[in-house]
């Protein structure tokens, strides 16, 4: 692999396993930019903070090398790194003031009180958490102390700061207005975040890439977007937001479209990976992209449906269907004017583009190549 | 306040028919069980329940003044024994009750001055001596008391008992006074600081016992070369383990050892049954054939004979024989009892210094 | 409403009851007791009052008139009388020693009289010290009912013949120098028990739960060792023959005529109550490390500070709630020890509780042991205002 110019942080080859068994972490290779918001998601158990701790110097490899800014870490104990890290549940020093809890990296580094007193204020600023410098964190609710500890993680200035689910300990609405700090932050600081998170919805909100990882493994890399649009791996399709799943076999392949007949019906689907008539696939049909009752011809996908379940929920309505015998396919209608107004019971036609539908590996297999 | 537990948990065990005696434990009270506690026993068919007990008055105290009393009969220092008479903690001596001697003379008669006390009779003469290992010395040996103190003749660790009692009686006949003065000289402020200043000399090599079991065993460990002990405890060790312990008797300071009745002991009968069996001549003797203590009375002194266990002649080891009492002196109780007090003290200023 | 209210709260009681009860009647009430015994001593007082009610318009200066000595043969006798003779005596003699003979033999003398003209002149006559100033300012020092001749003992302090108070003698003093001595120990011993306790703690919070549970059993043991199998291997070991200075002798680090000794002194009583009371410290630090989470040492790591550091600026200040409850149960549990003082203390390694426990049981000074227990007490609660003051009591934490 060339080092490439602008890379912060390299992954090759790395696997770590506890027992000398089972790898928790299996031939990882991934590469951070600069500047750029790496997340790491998955579910628990799926290795994603493993690499973040071997990263961060706190567990060692058991094979591969990680790099940063080139150079190999590999001897480098983790006070040393260099790197800013921000835990779930804080770890803020209780016996330390805001202002000491910020005060200590600055001092580790030598800093001489003016310039911490003007850095702290700086970070402070930043979180917005000016005045607090004398509480102790036991008196700070549960966002500001989480503010403190990103504050802390950046005041020394790191330009690669690691977050290890941050926000796993707050209410959801506290959640979402940090994911929004967190963005601007790293926006206006440009630098390198690595971040944790089994949370799909942070990961859409503040990334520039995120990375799904399951078993060990990573699933895809890719923007937010084409995480969801384009996902290529049927983990990937089913973790992030909802998609209608069905398993089908391949009857003809034309350019990068294949036909796929599933229980008796044939649809046309976007082919993910090379495929041969004859091989099973998974198809991946995102509810939102299903339209009922389509004018005709529109749509060269067009199946019959029966609805047997429906719920209003606000700004859409979520139908649960039977297709061809399978009763768990779901579309969801947007609230808007002129809808078609459906009843539970009805027998629908519903239809969706080719490219809307993504055909995938089957359950079980695993190698399929990328 | 200790009353409190004792009157919780020491309901007394002991029935009508059985006496608790109270006394030193080891070697001696193992011989004051064979000379006359098994003998008693036998012949009235009174149970004898042996306690040990380190002297003092404290127990003795707490039970008179609860009304608990579970101890009968102790075995008592003299001077502890006329301290409890005057407190009150003891019964007083029926003298008439007392058998005469084997000889037809009354008790009254046969017992010396001073061991038949108002309320305490006493059974035998010991001694504290001090005594040394033969192994530590090749050439010469000590024989004085003044030898005790003599660090550079005789060089090595000295165990004595952790009391100023005896150790100052020591320490000033070794500094030259005469016997008949010690206590006189003791009297006087300069006669004590002469004591301590005697004992300064070799207090650094001395190493302090509190049991009468511990000075044979640090003879025989080697952790002291020489040291101050109760005589019986070294004959035990010469004869039964063999030990090369000798004894020497120059400046031995002389003790009594009382028996006395607690007051107030709903067994008094018994108590005094067995009191008038343990001051009998014979019973005296006896226990002087199992402990190289002797007989009180005079008419005991004839019945001294050989140890029971190895038959040793036990006269050369008795306190009283008249070879062994070239230099002896009898512990002044009255002395002690106005000054126990104050001499502790300050022994215990000069112990921390 | 009021009514239901106690009721409830009476029967909320009703469980700690036994348990209140228990903590009266051997704690409070024995603690009551001595506290009192050395202000209060009223069986002079009871028994002589006539006597101390004549000599009180005594000037202190000359031989008393005939009228105190008729008192005194009269309530002496009638003391002896009622067995309180013994008791009365030992009191006078500690305030003025040698007073036990000079009363003692003039009383069994006196019982063969049945009248005088001059009771002075009897008296006097059988011992001259009857004649003596001091002997009656004794016998009206003994007859006070409240008392303060006891803390004044326990702090090496006498009334001077001009009634003032006056330091005793250097060679007299013992309390004082004793308590310093005390004190100075615990300190010592408390400083060891954090030295050797405190890794000792962070090894059993930091290791597998295995190992943990092997390592405070190994604390444990000791606690669970009887006293005596305990104090017997202390001199195994550490006596001059012992296994230690034997050790020392072969390899010739020590010649054999300079073993040390390490025992029956204040090297033994150091050691052997560092040992007992080690368990004390190890057990709160223990509790207060173990929700330490490791987190924070990771954090301070991330943060730029090297493990020495992290440890000093991070972990040190959260254990020290944990190193607060240890130094302050350990020092107070120090202050207090008797036992092991006494069976491996030997000469020099005697603690103030020795001394209590010799008034107690040997001297029966129980008035100047409750002396010594007050001026111990209140050491320790003096201890315990500072600590509150210094280091804040809510800061502590057993558990």
């Amino acid at each position: 692999m060339n080092p490439n110019g602008n890379a912060h942080v390299e992954f090759e080859g790395v696997s770590k396993s506890y027992d000398g068994q089972t790898d928790v972490v299996q031939n990882l290779n991934l590469r951070v930019k600069k500047g750029e918001f790496l997340t790491l998601l998955g579910p628990s158990g799926s290795g994603k903070t493993t690499c973040l701790m071997m990263l961060a110097g706190f567990e060692m490899p058991t094979a591969g090398s990680i790099r940063i800014d080139g150079r190999s870490v590999h001897n480098l104990p983790p006070h040393k790194r260099g790197i800013g890290m921000v835990f779930q549940n804080y770890a803020l020093f209780p016996h330390m003031t805001v202002s000491g809890n910020l005060s200590f990296p600055l001092e580790v580094r030598g800093l001489n009180p003016e310039q911490r007193r003007e850095r702290i204020r700086k970070a402070l600023e930043l979180v917005r958490l000016d005045g607090l410098q004398e509480r102790r964190p036991a008196e700070l609710s549960g966002g500001q102390q989480q503010r403190v500890a990103i504050a802390r993680a950046l005041v020394f200035e790191p330009s690669l700061v690691l977050m290890d689910e941050p926000l796993g300990a707050l209410d959801r609405r506290l959640r979402e207005e940090l994911q929004y700090e967190i963005r601007r932050i790293q926006r206006s600081l440009k630098v390198t975040i690595v971040y944790v998170t089994h949370d799909q919805q942070e990961a859409m909100v503040m990334s520039d890439r995120v990375a799904v990882f399951q078993q060990g493994r990573v699933e895809q890399v890719a923007s937010p977007e084409a995480i969801y649009e384009e996902p290529e791996r049927r983990f990937v399709a089913r973790f992030i937001g909802e998609n209608n799943l069905l398993p089908g076999k391949v009857t003809a392949v034309e350019g990068d479209l294949c036909q796929v007949e599933i229980e008796g019906a044939i649809v046309k689907a976007f082919r993910v990976a090379p495929c041969r008539p004859g091989d099973m696939v998974t198809l991946a049909i995102r509810p939102e992209r299903v339209c009922v009752a389509p004018d005709p011809e529109v749509y060269s996908n067009e199946l019959e449906a029966k609805i047997e379940d429906l719920v209003f929920l606000g700004d859409h309505l979520r139908l649960r269907m039977n297709v061809h015998g399978r009763s768990d396919f779901i579309v969801k209608i947007p609230n808007i004017v002129g809808h078609g107004a459906v009843l539970e019971g009805d027998r629908v036609r519903i239809g969706w583009t080719p490219t809307d539908c993504r055909a995938l590996e089957p359950v079980g297999e695993k190698g399929v190549t990328l | 306040m200790l009353s409190i537990f004792l009157l919780i948990w020491s309901q007394p065990l002991t029935s009508a028919e059985s006496l608790t005696v109270v006394s030193w434990g080891g070697s001696y009270a193992r011989a004051c069980t064979k000379a006359y506690h098994e003998p008693f026993t036998a012949k009235s068919g009174i149970k004898i329940r042996l306690e040990d007990y380190n002297g003092g008055l404290a127990q003795i105290r707490a039970q008179v003044e609860t009304g608990n009393i579970h101890w009968d009969v102790v075995d008592l220092e003299i001077a502890d024994a006329v301290l409890a008479c005057d407190e009150g903690l003891l019964e007083f001596i029926e003298a008439d009750d007392l058998p005469a001697g084997p000889d037809g003379t009354p008790a009254t008669q046969d017992f010396p001055p001073d061991t038949l006390t108002e309320c305490s009779v006493g059974t035998n003469f010991y001694s504290t001596i001090y005594a040394y290992n033969r192994e530590n010395f090749s050439g010469g040996e000590p024989a004085t008391i003044e030898d005790f103190f003599d660090m550079k003749k005789f060089p090595g660790r000295r165990g004595m008992r952790r009391t100023p009692q005896v150790n100052l009686e020591f320490a000033l006949m070794a500094d030259g006074v005469p016997l008949d003065q010690v206590y006189a000289t003791l009297s006087t402020a300069e006669g004590v600081d002469r004591a301590f200043r005697k004992l300064d000399t070799i207090k650094e090599h001395i190493v302090w016992w509190t049991a009468g079991a511990q000075p044979p065993q640090m003879l025989a460990d080697g952790e002291v070369v020489m040291s101050t002990a109760y005589n019986g405890r070294i004959f035990n060790a010469q004869v039964l383990e063999n030990q090369p312990f000798t004894v020497v008797w120059d400046g031995q300071v002389l003790d009594k050892g009382q028996l006395a009745i607690v007051y107030g002991t709903p067994r008094l009968k018994e108590a005094r049954r067995f009191l008038a069996f343990a001051a009998r001549s014979e019973s005296m003797a006896r226990l002087g054939r199992y402990i190289s203590y002797s007989p009180v009375r005079r008419s005991g002194s004839a019945l001294i004979t050989t140890h029971m266990e190895t038959g040793v002649d036990m006269k050369p080891h008795m306190p009283t024989t008249p070879e062994n009492m070239t230099r002896a002196l009898h512990n002044d109780w009255e002395w002690w009892s106005d000054h126990v007090d104050e001499m502790n003290e300050r022994f215990s200023a000069w112990m921390a210094r | 409403m009021d009514g239901t209210l106690r009721t409830v709260r009476l029967r909320a009681a009703v469980p700690v009851l036994p348990l209140s009860a228990f903590i009266l009647v051997t704690f409070i009430a024995p603690l009551a007791t001595m506290l009192v015994r050395s202000v209060y001593d009223p069986l002079v007082a009871g028994a002589m009052p006539e006597t101390l009610f004549l000599l009180s318009e005594w000037d202190g200066k000359s031989t008393p008139r005939e009228a105190v000595f008729e008192a005194a043969v009269r309530e002496l006798l009638e003391a002896r009388q009622a067995r309180n003779l013994g008791r009365i005596v030992t009191r006078i003699n500690r305030v003025q020693p040698g007073m036990r003979s000079v009363v003692m033999k003039s009383v069994r003398k006196l019982r063969g009289i049945s009248g005088s003209d001059s009771w002075r002149d009897t008296l006097i006559d059988m011992d001259p010290a009857w004649g003596e100033v001091q002997t009656w300012r004794a016998i009206r020092r003994t007859g006070e009912r409240f008392t303060m001749r006891h803390y004044l003992h326990a702090l090496d302090l006498d009334r001077g013949p001009g009634g003032g108070i006056v330091r005793q003698t250097p060679e007299r003093r013992i309390y004082i120098p004793l308590l310093g001595r005390t004190l100075a120990v615990s300190l010592s011993i408390t400083a060891l028990c954090l030295l050797f306790g405190y890794p000792v703690a962070y090894l059993i919070a930091n290791a597998s739960p295995r190992w943990a549970n092997l390592l405070l059993l190994l604390v444990l043991v000791p606690f669970w060792t009887s006293l005596l199998v305990r104090t017997t291997s202390w001199i195994v070991l550490l006596q001059t023959r012992g296994v230690i200075n034997d050790a020392l002798v072969a390899l010739g680090l020590i010649a054999e005529e300079n073993r040390i000794a390490m025992i029956y002194n204040m090297t033994g009583t150091v050691v052997a109550m560092t040992h007992v009371l080690l368990p004390f410290m190890v057990l709160p630090l223990y509790s207060v490390m173990r929700a330490i989470p490791p987190l924070y040492m990771n954090a301070a790591a991330t943060l730029g500070a090297s493990f020495p550091r992290a440890f000093w600026r991070v972990y040190w200040p959260q254990t020290q709630p944990g190193v607060f409850a240890g130094s302050l149960l350990v020092f107070i549990l120090a202050i207090g020890y008797y036992i092991t003082p006494e069976l491996v203390g030997g000469r020099s390694g005697q603690l103030i509780s020795n001394m209590i426990a010799y008034h107690m049981q040997q001297s029966l000074n129980w008035g100047l042991a409750g002396a010594l227990s007050g001026i111990l007490l209140a050491c320790v609660f003096v201890i315990y205002l500072i600590y509150d003051r210094v280091v804040g009591i809510e800061r502590m934490k057993l558990g």
